[in-house]
């Protein structure tokens, strides 16, 4: 076993195949770890993880925070709404002013594309990227990969449909990455106006038809609608998007195979899925979040073993 | 670079059954007592004792378990090597129960404290016995020393024990390794 090819956990697009499947082997053991009755390793024990986020999360956060707790780090959490940046502050001035507490590591979310990037040519900390815009979300696509091996197997040769708003998602350019990457044959489907021009050139198809693409794919992930991403109209109606691109349990019974549905979360029931399918047994959301914190435990150990030594 | 045997096969073979006497002597029937081979090494000695104490001497049940220590280790980014880790696979309680760690080389001491702490996340131990094919004295760096140990060898710091196991190696023997 090696180590990453990286310092900073960025994008998936600046990793290797082999770089993931050295995340998926230690999440292994960290998966193991976090099912023991006593959850925590004191491996991380020297080192101070500062937790920055410039926008809204909830499961990403606590997700990584726990994933920080069980390794024993120190964690300090700066949201932006209360703080400096409204006053003016930069954000390298911010992170800077951060770093001289001594702290090793930075785990930013950020609403601009590339934020995670410019930081790290600017600081001294190892930067994993929690979402910059509508750019990358590393370890999102790393968890549903995980999630889509500990299901399936494997992630080479699977058919894998994303569905809803890829032109808004950071999950939808992480997730392409990462399955094409790792073998897997990927389709994207959803209103032709929330599908990016060219899409083709990163390797997968598209589709409009959502019945077709279901019948197609061993995993469906399902993506949120980001109303909050979108300036203008994309589709006439809520009520329309979900006739045409909502997964319901009726559609999914019709299907010649069973296949496995994941989500992102935050869901919005009823509108990209039914609750019926969201809780149903081909749902594998909840593995998702719990993978997560092993996938987070086991990016954060790895960045952490290439911190230059005390 | 030169290795000599420090035990052959059949060495080891005899080392292998005196050991399990031993143990069989504090532990009995073993109804209260969990064997736990430390990663990576280990395992290979802790499957062996179990298989002995079964089909030789007609133990029926034994708990055997795997521990890794990797995340419990105190060299941390302090050496040049990315540290790697194994399965660790107890499916058993270890609350008061007698757990004995086996491990082919004890050396500084430093992987059993590591494994003394990582073995809390399962429970509280009643006591904690070690066991180790190989013995190096006067190398260690912490106050640890084995309750049952196959050979006692007397090694300076650049020498290297090396133990194979058949089923892994090709061949049971521990060469002394010079460098």
């Amino acid at each position: 076993m090696g180590e990453l090819s990286v310092d900073h956990l960025l994008g998936i697009k600046y990793l290797t195949k082999k770089d993931i499947d050295l995340i998926f082997e230690t999440a292994d053991h960290f998966k193991e770890v976090i099912n023991r009755s006593i959850k925590k390793v004191p491996t991380l024990r020297d080192i101070t993880i500062a937790n920055i986020f410039f926008e809204n999360s909830t499961r990403t956060k606590l997700s990584f925070e726990l994933a920080e707790k069980r390794l024993s780090a120190d964690v300090v959490n700066f949201s932006a709404g209360q703080s400096s940046v409204k006053k003016g502050e930069t954000l390298i001035d911010t992170v800077n002013n951060i770093l001289s507490m001594k702290v090793d590591m930075v785990v930013m979310r950020h609403p601009n594309p590339g934020a995670g990037i410019f930081l790290s040519k600017h600081v001294d900390a190892a930067i994993v990227n929690a979402g910059d815009g509508a750019h990358e979300h590393p370890t999102q696509a790393l968890l549903d990969s995980y999630s889509i091996r500990e299901k399936l197997g494997d992630v080479g040769g699977k058919n894998v449909v994303i569905v809803g708003d890829i032109l808004h998602s950071r999950v939808a350019l992480s997730n392409i990455f990462a399955l094409k990457l790792q073998g897997a044959n990927v389709k994207v489907c959803g209103p032709k106006t929330l599908i990016p021009k060219h899409i083709q050139s990163l390797g997968v198809t598209v589709e409009t038809n959502l019945v077709k693409a279901l019948e197609w794919c061993d995993v469906a992930n399902m993506l949120r609608v980001q109303n909050e991403r979108m300036d203008i109209s994309y589709f006439p109606s809520t009520r329309e998007y979900t006739q045409q691109f909502g997964v319901t349990k009726d559609l999914l019974d019709k299907l010649s195979k069973e296949i496995v549905i994941m989500h992102p979360g935050p869901i919005n029931r009823g509108v990209e899925i039914t609750s019926d399918v969201a809780d149903s047994g081909r749902s594998i959301i909840l593995h998702q979040v719990e993978n997560g914190v092993a996938i987070r435990m086991a990016v954060l150990y790895l960045l952490a073993s290439k911190i230059k030594k005390v | 670079m030169g290795q000599r045997v420090l035990l052959s096969a059949k060495e080891i073979n005899i080392i292998l059954h005196r050991l399990a006497c031993q143990l069989l002597e504090n532990h009995l029937d073993f109804s209260n007592t969990v064997l736990i081979g430390i990663q990576p090494r280990g395992i290979y000695l802790a499957n062996r004792l179990a298989k002995l104490l079964k089909e030789t001497y007609k133990i029926r049940d034994i708990a055997l378990g795997s521990l890794d220590i990797t995340f419990y280790r105190d060299d941390f980014r302090r050496g040049d090597k990315i540290l790697a880790a194994n399965q660790t696979k107890i499916d058993f309680l270890v609350e008061n129960k007698k757990v004995v760690f086996v491990d082919d080389v004890l050396y500084t001491g430093r992987s059993i404290r590591a494994a003394l702490t990582a073995v809390q996340s399962f429970g509280r131990p009643l006591e904690i016995e070690l066991l180790t094919l190989i013995d190096r004295r006067f190398s260690r760096h912490l106050p640890i020393q084995p309750n049952y140990r196959g050979r006692q060898v007397d090694a300076i710091n650049n020498e290297k024990v090396k133990v194979m196991w058949e089923e892994n190696d090709g061949e049971d023997v521990v060469y002394l390794v010079s460098t």
